[in-house]
Order: C-alpha cells, then sequence, then structure tokens
C-alpha cells in the first residue's frame, strides 16, 4: 500500500479542478445551439480527466471490478445512445437517470460498510463522523428513490405503466410521513441511537419511496418529474462528494442539482401550477383537479377531409403548426416536415409554435423536430409566437390539446386555469389532426374543437400527414 | 522561468508540496474537520447558484440536451464508484462498487453520447 499522503496525488485534484472547469465552461456553452456540441465535447473531455485522476487514487489496489463495470456499463451506454431512436428520448433520459442514482446509492452503502459497519484494522467507526453519517444517509437515501422513481418513470412513459395517475386515499399523508421517517431514520443513525444495520432500512424505504412518489403522478406531468429525478440524482453526487471530500463530485453535483431543479420550475410555470401541486395533485386522474368538468361543448365540431383541408392549405401565406405529444405518439415528425417542405416549395410560411410543456419532457418538440431535419430557427418559443397566430392563416394542431385549450384563459376552477397557452384560436382557420374528440390529458373539453373557425380533420397522425403530402403534391 | 513552469505544468505536486507535506497525514481519506467541511459547503453553494445562472441562459430549444448533458455530468459518481470497486477489501464492497461503475459509466457514455447525436441534428436553416 502506499503512503496515506499519496492516497489523493496532487496529480488528481488538478485534474478534477480541470473536470470541474470543463464542466461549467461546457454547460455554459449549451445555452447556444451553435455552440452546444462543443460544450458537450468538453463536458466529456471533463469527465474523462476525472476518470483518469480518479485512477491515480491510493485507495486502488485491484481492478477487476473496475474493468468489468467500465466496459458492461460502456458498451450498454453507448449501444443504448447510438440505437435507440429519438422517439424514446424521454424513457432514456428516465433510465439512464436511474442509473446514476443507483451508483450514488451504492457508492454510499459501500462507504457505510466500510467505515462503520466493517471498520478497517486501526480505525473505528468513529473516524467516520456524524456529518459522514448524515450525508451518506442522504446519499442513499436520494440515490434509491431516485433509481426506483426513475424505473416507474420509465414504464409510464414507455406506456408499461398507466399513464392515469394511480392515487388511493390519504396518499399525500402516508408519501410524506414515509419521507419523514426516513428523515427520522438518518438523524437517528447520526446521533448514534439506531443500529447502522438501518442504513439498510433506509434504503429498502427510499426505493419504495421512489416508486410510491412518481406513480400518482399523471404522464402529462411528466416533463416535471424527469427535470426533478434529474436534480435528486444530482444531489445524490453532491452527496457522495461530501462524503469521500471530493470537490469535483460536489460541483458537478451542484450543477446537475440546480439544473434539474429549475428546469422543473420552469415547466411548473409553463403550466400555471406549483411544483408541490405538480407533485403531489394528481392531475388527470380519478381524483382532485380532473373531477372538474367543463361542462359539455357548446355546438358540434365541424369535421373536414384531407382533401379540404389540404386546399385551405394551399390558400394559405402563412402556416403555423402547433406540434404535441400526440405528434410524438404517432412518430408524425417526419411526415410533417415533408409536408411542410412541400407547402415551403409553394411560397407558404411554415412555422412551428412550441408550447413549454408540449410533450413529456423538456424541449420533447424541439429535439423531436430536429430529429425530422426542421432548421431550429423555425421552432418559435410561445411568447414569441403567440402575436402571429392574429396574422396566420392557417394554424394546423398536430396532437396537442391542453396547450391550446382556450378554458385555460377563461374557466376558472379548471386544473388548466391561468396555464400559459399558444393563442391558437386567433388564427383566420384553424385545423386539427386528432384521432377522436376525447379531452386532453388533463380531462376537460377543448373548446377550440367547435370554435366557428376551427376544422376537425380526424384520423391517425402519420397518415393523416402522408394523405396531405400526397394530395399536395397532386 | 519558463522551465520551472513547464515542470510545474508535468509535476504540478511540486508546487503545492511545501504546503502538504507539514501536514500530519490522515488516517483515512476523510480527513474532514470543520474548516474543510466549510469549504466544501463554500463549494456545493457557489456551484448551486452558478449552475443556476447558466441554466438560466439556456433557450428551451436547447432543454433535453441540456438535460441529458447534465445528467451525463451527474455520472461523475463514478469517481467514488471507481475507488470501491478498487478497494482492497471487503468484497461486498467491491462488488457493489463494480456495480455502481457499470451503472455510471453507462450514465456516462450513454449520456455524452446521446447528447451529441441529438445537438447534431440541431442545424439552422438557410431556406
Amino acid at each position: 500500500m502506499q503512503g496515506l499522503a499519496e492516497l489523493v496525488p496532487m496529480s488528481t485534484e488538478w485534474l478534477y479542478l480541470a473536470a470541474a472547469v470543463l464542466f461549467i465552461v461546457g454547460i455554459r456553452d449549451l445555452s447556444s445551439a451553435e455552440t452546444a456540441r462543443r460544450g458537450n465535447l468538453l463536458a466529456a473531455c471533463g469527465m474523462i480527466l476525472a476518470i483518469v485522476g480518479t485512477m491515480q487514487h491510493g485507495l486502488i489496489v485491484q481492478w477487476g471490478w473496475i474493468v468489468v463495470g467500465m466496459v458492461a456499463g460502456g458498451v450498454i451506454g453507448l449501444v443504448m445512445a447510438v440505437f435507440m431512436p429519438m422517439t424514446a428520448m424521454p424513457e432514456r433520459i428516465a433510465i439512464v437517470n436511474g442509473l446514476g442514482g443507483a451508483a450514488s446509492g451504492l457508492v454510499g452503502i459501500c462507504e457505510v460498510i466500510r467505515h462503520v459497519i466493517l471498520p478497517p484494522e486501526g480505525t473505528s467507526a468513529s473516524d467516520f463522523s456524524s456529518f459522514h453519517v448524515g450525508v451518506a444517509g442522504l446519499e442513499i437515501m436520494l440515490g434509491a428513490m431516485t433509481f426506483t422513481g426513475s424505473i416507474v418513470a420509465f414504464g409510464k412513459l414507455r406506456g408499461l405503466i398507466s399513464t392515469r395517475p394511480m392515487t388511493y386515499p390519504f396518499q399525500n399523508v402516508v408519501n410524506i410521513g414515509w419521507l419523514l421517517v426516513m428523515l427520522y431514520l438518518i438523524f437517528g443513525l447520526v446521533v448514534g441511537s439506531l443500529d447502522p444495520v438501518f442504513f439498510f432500512v433506509l434504503a429498502g424505504m427510499a426505493l419504495l419511496f421512489g416508486v410510491m412518489f412518481v406513480l400518482p403522478i399523471g404522464g402529462a406531468d411528466m416533463p416535471v418529474v424527469i427535470a426533478m429525478l434529474n436534480a435528486y440524482s444530482g444531489l445524490a453526487a453532491a452527496a457522495t462528494g461530501f462524503v469521500l471530500s471530493n470537490k469535483v463530485l460536489i460541483i458537478a453535483g451542484a450543477l446537475d442539482g440546480s439544473s434539474g431543479l429549475l428546469l422543473s420550475l420552469l415547466m411548473c410555470r409553463a403550466m400555471n401550477r406549483s411544483l408541490t401541486n405538480v407533485l403531489f395533485g394528481a392531475v388527470g386522474g380519478s381524483g382532485g383537479g380532473a373531477q372538474f368538468s367543463g361542462g359539455e361543448l357548446q355546438g358540434d365540431p365541424q369535421s373536414i377531409s384531407t382533401v379540404e383541408a389540404a386546399e385551405r392549405l394551399f390558400d394559405a401565406r402563412r402556416v403555423i403548426i402547433v406540434p404535441g405529444y400526440g405528434m410524438a405518439a404517432a412518430g408524425a415528425h417526419f411526415a410533417i416536415r415533408e409536408m411542410a417542405d412541400v407547402l415551403k416549395e409553394r411560397g407558404i410560411s411554415v412555422k412551428y409554435a412550441i408550447h413549454p410543456v408540449a410533450g413529456r419532457m423538456p424541449g420533447h418538440m424541439n429535439v423531436l423536430l430536429a430529429d425530422a431535419n426542421v432548421p431550429y430557427d423555425d421552432l418559435v418559443e410561445m411568447e414569441e409566437i403567440n402575436p402571429e397566430f392574429a396574422e396566420t392563416d392557417v394554424a394546423l394542431v398536430m396532437g396537442a390539446n391542453d396547450i391550446c385549450n382556450p378554458a385555460a384563459r377563461t374557466a376558472e376552477g379548471s386544473p388548466i386555469y391561468g396555464m400559459p397557452i399558444l393563442d391558437v384560436d386567433k388564427a383566420a382557420q384553424v385545423i386539427v389532426i386528432k384521432r377522436s374528440m376525447s379531452p386532453g390529458f388533463a380531462g376537460i373539453p377543448n373548446e377550440l374543437f367547435v370554435a366557428p373557425n376551427c376544422a376537425m380533420l380526424f384520423g391517425d397522425g402519420k397518415q393523416v400527414a402522408e394523405q396531405l403530402i400526397e394530395t399536395l403534391s397532386l | 522561468m519558463s522551465t520551472v513552469v513547464a515542470l510545474a505544468c508535468l509535476r504540478p505536486e511540486m508546487l503545492l508540496a511545501h504546503e502538504t507535506l507539514p501536514a500530519v497525514p490522515v488516517a483515512t481519506d476523510h480527513g474532514v474537520d470543520g474548516s474543510e467541511l466549510l469549504i466544501l459547503l463554500y463549494i456545493f453553494i457557489l456551484a448551486s447558484f452558478l449552475g443556476h445562472q447558466l441554466i438560466l441562459r439556456v433557450p428551451p430549444l436547447l432543454h433535453t440536451p441540456l438535460m441529458s448533458g447534465t445528467n451525463a455530468i451527474s455520472g461523475i459518481s463514478l469517481v467514488g464508484s471507481l475507488v470501491a470497486a478498487g478497494l482492497a477489501e471487503p468484497v461486498i464492497c467491491n462488488v457493489l462498487g463494480g456495480l455502481a461503475v457499470g451503472c455510471a459509466m453507462c450514465n456516462v457514455v450513454g449520456g455524452f453520447a446521446i447528447t451529441d447525436r441529438m445537438l447534431a441534428k440541431f442545424r439552422k436553416g438557410s431556406r
């Protein structure tokens, strides 16, 4: 074994410093589409430096497990990255995030085992200060709940678990009580009144908590959940940093934690709901807000054929496409882009209106449309495009619902009341491509569908878009 | 002068050797006393604020790559996993550590690779 002072050689500390700087510069570069790719590469370089630095750690004396873990994880990660279609991005982010949480939790358990439960000869459990016990507890809790929470989120996004919130009476009381018990366990471990075995009880409870916490949250609120889970895994990494007194872990974890938290707050703001309402409100299910019924729709929707829709599009000079989760679900983004190309060739201006919470993760629509080769300057944010609807000839709503429901402006008491929406109804004509008249995720009927300037084009998004291309190309 | 700088770049520990040597070697890799704890907290708090400011500047257009990229960065727990997996003993730590290395590596490699793949698709329109 090497000398104790060389456990963490100075070169390692310098590499960690460089890694931290690269992470920061990398995230800064992510703020613009032109530099984002470079930013990601810089952050990846930072990670390589951190790994190389860690390899020189004096405590590492055997390489078997490291090599096995790195090769297995690296291959799986790479395969997932290369072969997963862009449409599967939300669930991919969820599952990979869960793995990050799992890694933090496992490291926490290792630290507890080797310092508290099986302290090496010559040292005693007291070398592991009460502060360390506390952060190790937090690390295990956050890591474990991130892991199972992400798996449930994955299941929901993939459609393996019902996307409707699953609720039962006193759910929030149970969840909050459960959380308090976990915090009490950490407290007991810190002051030493509980046997270290309770670390495992804590881990078990946190694993269950992740499931209990995410199950009641509806599919449309997944953008917030994914961002929150991202924040948790970051905080878990930061806690690991405190346990190991490792500064690069703390910096990277704090960056990730604040990014996740900020994104979830932005998503909440875009829905005019508080974070607590999203996390505990179970909108879209049998309980709470979804009980609201906005009454029946007054009037009948007018339905048009593909040919009529094509004619209206051809007569237009300005078209705005409003994509929603339905476009992602139908895999219609390529067809939509082709259709937009046909229109553009005719000199018709085509833009896309992107609502901040359209889809199942922050920025979901942007990624899908970028995947379909839509240049990003055609993707316009809500605040910027809303004034343009009044001068628009045709607004084509593709699989979006709640984000363009005028009830958000008028229907007080509705779960979406006050949510900023795309002013689709202000366009001269609206065409809604939709399978049926069923309400959106929030369960509220959409007045837009029966508005005099709105026509429904029923059918599967992708097929309809393909038919439109055919008709338009004649 | 330039040789000193070059040397320092190669062996940075030389520059700081006088600072590290007189210190009493700590018995574990957990030599956190009160002041170091404070430093760690400073780092955490400053990095959180910095993160907040940096992320505020990211347009919604790039929110998914941002999430996927910071997600990959949170795979930094790999650093802790590597040490656990490489310990001399106990074996249970090696096993759990190895598992953690696998998870974190999947997070890191997958995260950066997919973010790059995603960002490659973002292009400015010329039409």
